[in-house]
């Protein structure tokens, strides 16, 4: 026997912001192939937005898959959207911009207090207070549950509460911060889900469409909820602003700030309210999930291109605004993409690229400075084992100068640990940067820069050894051997010190 | 030399007294019954071993931990009143090192009760920071993000963004660890100036050679107060083995330690 | 109230028993790779994973009838193989989107939970495109979207439930892999390095322990729904570990709650609805789902371990500064007498109100109270008075905590 409920959610494709979960989705294929179904298909209008209408549900076998393409809109259409001359996609772009700005911002917060996933949890946590918010309303006064006032201030509260308590499970007791989340998240969610259930069964039948605002719905939207959406977005924007400096001592230094005396818990407060009035609105707008990512995804991404709080706030901010703005767009054009997964898309697509192109933290970057390190040391060392070799030579000889003296690959070969191979790349190097002049058949010779140039290589080199046997006590902390720095470092008189002792080891040094 | 010249205001209520104080984590107590009064305009040490409870003491007196009985009082008046008289260097493994600010950034949240709730910061606020970087020797470093600075460059950031409240109490919480020499002198003259003007600072330092090169005053601290007073007076080898036991077996020339003090 | 009750499990049948039964195992078998989840600080992981597996049961799905329209495979193979190959594709998304989280975090410097948000969501948003642009035909049902489906166990072959069965070799599967690798398992989540300077791959491990989380959440989601399944990889295990301080035994406690959990949470999904709507108004409400229950009651017990739980509560750790903190107000008085004692030579008795009362009132009360009912001070007309206990009590202190040598 089956209890398997029939529940009257909707089923446009428009609420394909199906947000939990994949599991779930994945299980209902699951079933509906053991039981051999057909699987129906529905073709639905793909949104109010782009002005089509509803269009009838048709029956298609289990294994077609055709008709995969996406439809070019007409040039006219392309026209309309960007221009944003139909209402209905103006106020859904003005919607959700509005929301990509703010979760920009507040993710960016987000993100540097380390606490990027309690978006998840407040998303996951405002469901209950949905569920009863609208019971509340309905047992007052029957039809009216689905005001949306209401519901988002049930929302806040019960996100609030989910918030509230992971900061209470990792303060006082000895659980971690992720499972003080996972088990707020499941533990609100299921509560959510049991009052959901019974709010199916009520007799009054006004529940209909209440599952719009739990798994969002882009193409829904009214007039009236975007202009909630924008204010309550303005508001988190100001507050942000305002608070700006603040938010980000808190997220630096929180030890320092209350040292200071700023009301630190109050200050977390208004920022974790932030995030769940950001979190609230989104969920009816682009669901759960796609806040969550907006959160994130915008704030991460623009973490790459700068080292700067301000400049980093307003590149999430213009992160945010861009994905959705795309993904709003998009949808509208093309009948089969649905708003919410092209926004997130949109936002991922960004993250790789700052990944890839970040100017300041970017993988392209970090790794090009790497190499140029690399090839730096490897000049250095080339230069120290060439002056060692041509040192060697001009011993018994002292009149002649360190450009005078050709040495071969097979001189340097021994030197170090080095494959001739690596040693003709960076003698190679040199050249370039004319240290080394090449003598074909004989040789390479210093040029009069590269002898300069070696020669302080190898007065570093000895004076930090000499640092090291003298002041063993304190010098690991302050060697760096690849430097020019030596000055910069030491004392003038430990470094004049040196010297005489370095002259005293090596006479011919002071002559040149 | 300058700690001689003490304005005699300042000697009237010491900067800090620590009565009765005693903080516990969990159910064990981490330091018990400390009592202690801050001389104005010197410079003190406290030293202990690891484990004995030297940040927990600063960290207690900033009620930055809750303590489990006794009273602090910062010129004779609870925290939160003096709060503005007292600048606080926090241990450098405290901030998160990659969070995207400049080290100037970092000296002007030092400024930011000045600044007030909402305001935002003006020119001139950047340019007292300025200032207080370059007296640390860092102002050719301003606009470096701080994970690029190295460890002792960042110590005298955090040693800026405490002077530039000019306050008249610091309390430094290991300011030598892991720092290289230049930042180290930089440090004791900052130090130095600080109790030519008349201020006073209690530093949490582990390194027992310089006590006695750098610091006036010493509490020697084990859990509880093993003693307090001038170096001369107070940094014996005796003491030093009460407060240390076993371990100061370990840190050969506890002699010549206490002995460059005595001597100079 | 308690007939209320009574009437609502009066109706509990066999069926009922069959679903306690399908969820326990479910549960059992995601708290066991869950206690290691709990133990890396990596909980968000299996609702990370219930997301990221979207994609790999759509591509595998797509995949299987591209076999089949390509006719590689006949359509009753293809039929027959299906459910495996969605097996397969959420696994194997499982574990991909445990590698690129890693990779994010690794190459970007990018703070775990965020590198985990960004891939999760990603995923998310990738496999519902899918659906969109290639498998339009398939109907999403939001009831199943919305709830596991504890509630519809068939009867299977031997009068077992096929779910049940399921879950129960799933169970089998899992408490063999924890109990064979349960060193390498125990080391890895411990301390990687030492792990791998052992021999053991501590990044095997992890990617290990991803492959069987996400078989686990897919295996059980037909028997219990992802909200059961996210809740029950963490709470149990996070419950325990308020319990006890000893994996073994965490890991037995872990199962026992995860059964507990299961069993009352069917119970009040059939008795609490009734209790609260019937006094609303609303008689036709007589159940509610039992998979989000059970996710209350994980909750509630995780509430319950985190008052009472013996070492770690808070109630415990609250009685314990109590203590404390009477043991000092004590030590305080009786040295304060002390010390007034040795001031005047007078044989001294102190006024009560002279005391250094850096505690609250209260407090000081009690301790003067237990100090007179132990016979360590006296009342006197004036005030109070050390008596000889007393002082032995307080030079004892004394000596212990300082010698006295402080200047």
């Amino acid at each position: 026997m089956s209890f398997q409920r029939q529940l009257d959610w909707p089923s446009k494709t428009g609420s394909f912001a199906v947000r939990r979960s994949a599991m779930q989705t994945a299980i209902c294929l699951l079933f509906i192939v053991w039981s051999n179904q057909e699987i129906t298909a529905q073709i639905s209008p793909h949104s109010e937005a782009s002005g089509q209408g509803h269009q009838t549900t048709s029956q298609k076998p289990a294994g077609s898959l055709a008709d995969n393409r996406l439809a070019w809109p007409a040039a006219a259409d392309v026209k309309r959207v960007l221009l944003m001359q139909d209402y209905n996609t103006r106020i859904v772009l003005w919607g959700t911009t509005t929301l990509g700005l703010a979760a920009g911002i507040t993710g960016t917060f987000l993100l540097l207090r380390k606490r990027s996933l309690l978006g998840d949890v407040v998303g996951h946590a405002s469901l209950p207070g949905v569920a009863i918010a609208f019971l509340i309303m309905e047992l007052r006064e029957p039809q009216s549950g689905k005001w949306l006032p209401g519901l988002l201030i049930g929302a806040s509260i019960s996100g609030i509460a989910g918030m509230v308590s992971t900061v209470i499970i990792r303060s006082c007791t000895r659980i971690k911060e992720d499972a003080a989340l996972a088990i707020t998240l499941g533990a609100f969610y299921g509560l959510g889900i049991v009052l959901f259930t019974i709010i199916q069964k009520l007799p009054t039948g006004s529940q209909a469409g209440l599952g719009n605002f739990i798994y969002g719905n882009t193409a829904t939207i009214t007039q009236s909820e975007v202009d909630l959406i924008w204010r309550v977005a303005i508001v988190a924007i100001v507050a942000a602003g305002l608070l700006f400096k603040e938010f980000g001592l808190l997220c630096f230094d929180e030890q320092f700030a209350s040292s200071q005396g700023w009301p630190v818990v109050l200050l977390d407060l208004i920022l974790m309210g932030l995030v769940v009035a950001v979190c609230v609105i989104g969920l009816r707008s682009v669901g759960l999930l796609l806040v969550v990512a907006l959160l994130i995804i915008p704030a991460a991404s623009a973490r790459f291109w700068t080292e700067k709080l301000s400049h980093m706030t307003f590149c999430a901010a213009v992160i945010g605004v861009v994905s959705c703005y795309v993904g709003a767009v998009s949808s509208a054009l093309f009948s089969r993409l649905a708003a919410g997964a092209v926004i997130v898309l949109t936002g991922s697509v960004m993250f790789c690229a700052s990944l890839c192109f970040g100017t300041r933290r970017g993988v392209l970057l970090r790794w090009y400075t790497r190499r140029r390190l690399n090839q730096r040391i490897a000049t250095q060392q080339l230069l120290l084992a060439i002056f060692e070799t041509v040192e060697t030579a001009l011993l018994p000889n002292p009149q002649q100068a360190l450009t005078d003296v050709t040495v071969t690959l097979e001189d340097l070969l021994p030197k170090r640990s080095w494959t001739a191979k690596q040693l003709r790349r960076s003698l190679h190097e040199a050249q370039k940067a004319q240290y080394l002049a090449s003598h074909p058949g004989r040789g390479h010779r210093l040029t009069a820069q590269g002898g300069r140039a070696a020669h302080r290589a190898a007065r570093n080199h000895r004076l930090w050894e000499l640092y090291l046997l003298q002041h063993a006590d304190v010098a690991p902390g302050h060697v760096d051997r690849d430097a020019d720095r030596i000055e910069q470092i030491l004392d003038p008189e430990i470094i004049s010190g040196l010297e005489s002792a370095l002259f005293k080891k090596y006479p011919q040094m002071a002559a040149s | 030399m300058a700690s001689e010249s003490i304005p005699p205001a300042v000697t009237v209520v010491p900067p800090l007294s620590i009565h009765d104080l005693t903080v516990a984590y969990q159910r064990k107590p981490v330091i018990w019954d400390i009592d202690y009064v801050a001389p104005a305009g010197k410079l003190v040490a406290i030293v202990g071993p690891n484990g004995a409870g030297k940040s927990t003491l600063i960290n207690a007196a900033l009620e930055l931990i809750p303590r489990a009985s006794g009273q602090v009082r910062f010129f004779g008046e609870p925290y939160q009143k003096q709060r503005h008289r007292v600048g606080y260097v926090p241990q450098r493994e405290s901030v998160d090192w990659d969070f995207p600010v400049s080290a100037l950034d970092v000296v002007v949240m030092g400024l930011y009760r000045k600044v007030g709730w909402c305001l935002p910061v003006l020119p001139r606020h950047r340019k007292t920071a300025l200032a207080a970087l370059a007296r640390v020797g860092m102002a050719d470093y301003a606009h470096r993000q701080i994970r690029r600075l190295s460890g002792g460059q960042q110590q005298r950031v955090f040693l800026a963004r405490a002077l530039v409240q000019d306050a008249d109490l610091y309390l430094m919480d290991e300011p030598f660890t892991g720092v290289d020499a230049a930042t180290e002198r930089a440090i004791v003259e900052i130090l130095r100036e600080l109790r030519a003007l008349g201020k006073t600072a209690l530093v949490v330092h582990h390194d027992l050679q310089t006590v006695t090169e750098y610091f006036d005053e010493v509490i020697l601290l084990n859990m509880r107060l093993v003693a307090t007073g001038s170096v001369e007076s107070v940094f014996t080898t005796d003491n030093l083995r009460k407060t240390y036991g076993g371990r100061l077996m370990l840190l050969e020339n506890t002699d010549r330690i206490v002995g460059k003090g005595t001597s100079g | 109230m308690f007939t209320e009750i009574q009437h609502g499990l009066s109706a509990w049948g066999s069926f009922d028993t069959w679903i306690v039964i399908t969820a326990a195992l479910a549960a059992m078998a995601c708290a066991l790779p869950g206690v290691f989840l709990v133990l890396r600080q990596q909980s968000m992981m299996g609702d990370a994973l219930s997301h990221t597996v979207l994609p790999g049961i759509v591509l595998a799905f797509l995949m299987s009838y591209g076999l089949r329209n390509a006719e590689w495979i006949s359509p009753s193979t293809q039929l027959a193989t299906l459910p495996l190959f969605l097996f397969g594709g959420a696994v194997v998304l499982g574990v991909v989107s445990a590698m690129l989280t890693e990779f994010v975090q690794r190459l970007g410097h990018v703070e775990s939970s965020a590198a985990l948000g960004v891939v999760f969501t990603s995923l998310f948003a990738f496999g519902l495109l899918l659906i969109r642009l290639k498998a339009d035909s398939v109907h999403i049902d939001p009831d199943c979207v919305l709830y596991g489906n504890v509630e519809t166990v068939k009867l299977g072959v031997a009068g077992v439930p096929r779910a049940t069965a399921m879950v129960g070799s799933l169970l089998v599967v899992n408490l063999t892999l924890v109990l064979l690798f349960y060193k390498e398992l125990t080391i890895s989540a411990f301390d990687p390095s030492l792990a791998t300077t052992l021999g053991i791959r501590a990044r095997i491990m992890h990617y290990a322990l991803m492959a069987t989380t996400a078989a686990t959440l897919v295996a059980a989601f037909e028997s219990v729904g992802s909200i059961l399944v996210i809740t029950m990889l963490v709470a149990p295990a996070a419950t325990a570990s308020l319990l006890t301080d000893r994996l073994p035994i965490r890991l037995v406690v872990t199962l026992a709650i995860a059964f507990i959990t299961a069993l009352v949470g069917h119970a009040m999904a059939l008795t609490l609805p009734a209790l609260v709507f019937s006094r609303l108004g609303f008689p036709e409400i007589k159940d509610a789902s039992t998979a989000g229950m059970m996710a209350v009651v994980a909750g509630m017990l995780f509430i319950l371990a985190m008052f009472f739980a013996p070492r770690h509560g808070m109630i415990s750790k609250g009685l314990g500064q109590t203590r404390l903190a009477f043991r000092l107000a004590c030590h305080d008085q009786l040295r304060a007498l002390y010390q007034a004692e040795r001031k005047t030579s007078l044989g001294a008795t102190v006024e009560a109100t002279a005391w250094t009362k850096t505690q609250g009132f209260i407090l000081h009360y009690l301790a003067t109270w237990s100090l007179i009912l132990s016979q360590q001070i006296a009342r006197t007309a004036k005030g109070h008075k050390l008596t000889s206990r007393g002082k032995r009590a307080i030079e004892q202190i004394i000596t212990n905590v300082s010698d006295d040598t402080s200047t």
